[in-house]
């Protein structure tokens, strides 16, 4: 699923899971990173989101600097950060910042898979607790683009008080009277599911994106049951209320501006 | 400090020891006139998470303990001890009812994970742990939660965030069961021993990292011994936080954990 080539860092083909196909990623961009072929959604990188979504040159991003630490000796987690930041581009697995959409103003952050899942340790909770904590001081809303295999276990225990962290910030920024909206990207499972990606006022998903806490496969072994068709895609979150809306891809930049004009009571 | 001989997975295998007392137990031997209540008015009642009200030392306290059970007709009905959506929610209704009459409210926690099913996938299960981690940020009365046996990740943590920490000292409280973890890094879940050492999760690696408060000594004592032991503290650490306005007592859990890996 990366789609950086280490030596220059150009994207130039990207994997399509469903053709079993390597597409040209230029084409895919300017389809929305959906496969022309089988119409599947491929996954989108942080900087591909932020082209998508932002108004052009609004984008201003906080907190790149910071780095993970090998902070409870865990092995072999020093090497998996190096190779991650290499294929991904990223420093962590999420991207922090101010931006306009359709000239709403407003804080965002963006998960991206392509660095260790998308999980959680230190310093991804840290970088949205900061994201959080600004927008209630600068009394801005929040659009959070999830995408997670969860908290991340190279950093133990110090991962999972992640989610109470950010769960903290996200209420004093919901008590200021302040809107969240998530929209939820595949895959975003366990303990992201189990905190902020469920925080949102609006909750919007994109089309068959997988949201869970317990993993399919982990499901199945524990319980012998076999799992129903579209378990755990974005319609059956959907269809159990758990979701506001599936938003499709093109349209997900107009329907967050709308949303936002009419939180700010804006025509 | 004692007994810091044995290995993490020692102590892995000690909290998970079937013998060993669950939330059943603390609330018998610590709570008085205990009245349990049931259901989460939404949809249905989840026994592997015990609630209701009684005193503590004297005092009126809202509970809410995790159990597994003892005999497998027990343990069936409480699904192992592994709380449902059903589960969270009651103890999130409760709490309210706690804060609305302005009582204190002490969690025991002791599971392997929240129950893992596609029920309770289609009930919402990350939704109901988030709900709950959000919701006890801004709980107003004192949160006293103490991990018991295994604290399973976010199914743990559901009932644990609180003003104070306080462990058992050999109970453990993980990201993620050093099972799961081994089979995921190493391919080999045989390889738990190492991946418990590595994950760093016995009572006094957390105490290092400033994520408990407490540890309550087990060595040479018996489980009532540990239970009077715990109560004690569980009653001065209740008095301390009641002596802080409302306002000091979230702050105050709110840097709690934003100091958590700043």
């Amino acid at each position: 699923m990366l789609n950086f080539k280490k030596s220059d860092n150009k994207p130039l083909k990207v994997m399509c899971k469903k053709c079993n196909a390597e597409k040209d990623y230029k084409a895919l961009k300017e389809n929305f990173m959906i496969c022309p072929d089988c119409n599947s959604y491929l996954r989108v990188g942080a900087k591909d989101r932020i082209e998508m979504i932002c108004d052009k040159g609004t984008f201003k991003e906080f907190d790149k600097g910071l780095k993970s630490k090998n902070i409870i000796d865990f092995p072999n987690y020093d090497e998996k950060l190096k190779k991650s930041e290499e294929a991904s581009g990223l420093n962590e697995a999420v991207v922090c910042g101010t931006a306009k959409i359709d000239s709403e103003k407003c804080a965002i952050f963006i998960m991206d898979s392509n660095f260790m899942m998308g999980s959680m340790g230190t310093v991804v909770g840290e970088k949205i607790t900061r994201i959080f904590e600004r927008a209630t001081k600068e009394n801005l809303p929040v659009v959070g683009f999830t995408t997670s295999g969860g908290a991340r276990m190279q950093e133990g225990i110090l991962s999972l008080m992640q989610m109470a962290k950010v769960s903290g910030s996200v209420k004093r920024h919901s008590e200021h009277g302040l809107l969240y909206i998530t929209v939820l990207t595949d895959p975003t499972t366990g303990g992201i599911t189990a905190s902020f990606a469920m925080h949102g006022d609006i909750i919007i998903a994109e089309p068959k994106a997988l949201v869970g806490f317990a993993g399919a496969r982990v499901i199945e072994q524990t319980t012998g049951q076999k799992l129903p068709e579209g378990f755990q895609r974005a319609e059956f979150l959907l269809e159990h209320g758990f979701v506001d809306m599936i938003e499709e891809r093109p349209r997900l930049k107009y329907t967050l501006s709308k949303i936002l004009k009419i939180h700010n009571n804006k025509a | 400090m004692n007994s810091n001989t044995k290995t993490a997975y020692d102590r892995v295998v000690a909290a998970r020891d079937t013998k060993r007392p669950l939330g059943k137990f603390y609330i018998e031997n610590m709570i008085d006139s205990f009245v349990e209540f049931h259901g989460d008015r939404r949809f249905g009642d989840d026994e592997a998470i015990i609630g209701g009200i009684g005193y503590l030392n004297g005092k009126s306290v809202t509970v809410l303990a995790m159990e597994r059970g003892s005999t497998l007709d027990e343990r069936m009905k409480r699904h192992f001890g592994c709380p449902t959506p059903e589960g969270y929610r009651k103890a999130l209704r409760l709490m309210k009812e706690a804060e609305k009459f302005n009582r204190p409210i002490v969690c025991f926690i002791g599971c392997s994970g929240a129950y893992c099913g596609i029920d309770a996938e289609e009930r919402g299960q990350g939704e109901a742990i988030a709900e709950n981690l959000f919701e006890m940020m801004g709980i107003k009365v004192p949160i006293i939660s103490v991990i018991i046996s295994e604290g399973g990740s976010g199914g743990a943590l559901a009932l644990g965030v609180c003003d104070t920490l306080i462990m058992l000292e050999n109970s453990v409280y993980s990201v993620i069961s050093p099972e799961g973890c081994a089979s995921i890094l190493w391919k080999d879940s045989q390889k738990a021993n190492e991946a418990a050492e590595a994950l760093k999760l016995t009572s006094y690696d957390l105490k290092k990292f400033g994520i408990v408060e407490k540890i309550i000594d087990e060595k040479d004592k018996t489980n009532n011994e540990i239970c009077d032991d715990l109560k004690m503290y569980i009653v001065d650490e209740i008095n301390e936080k009641q002596k802080l306005s409302t306002h000091e007592l979230l702050d105050k859990r709110y840097e709690k954990f934003r100091k958590i890996g700043a």
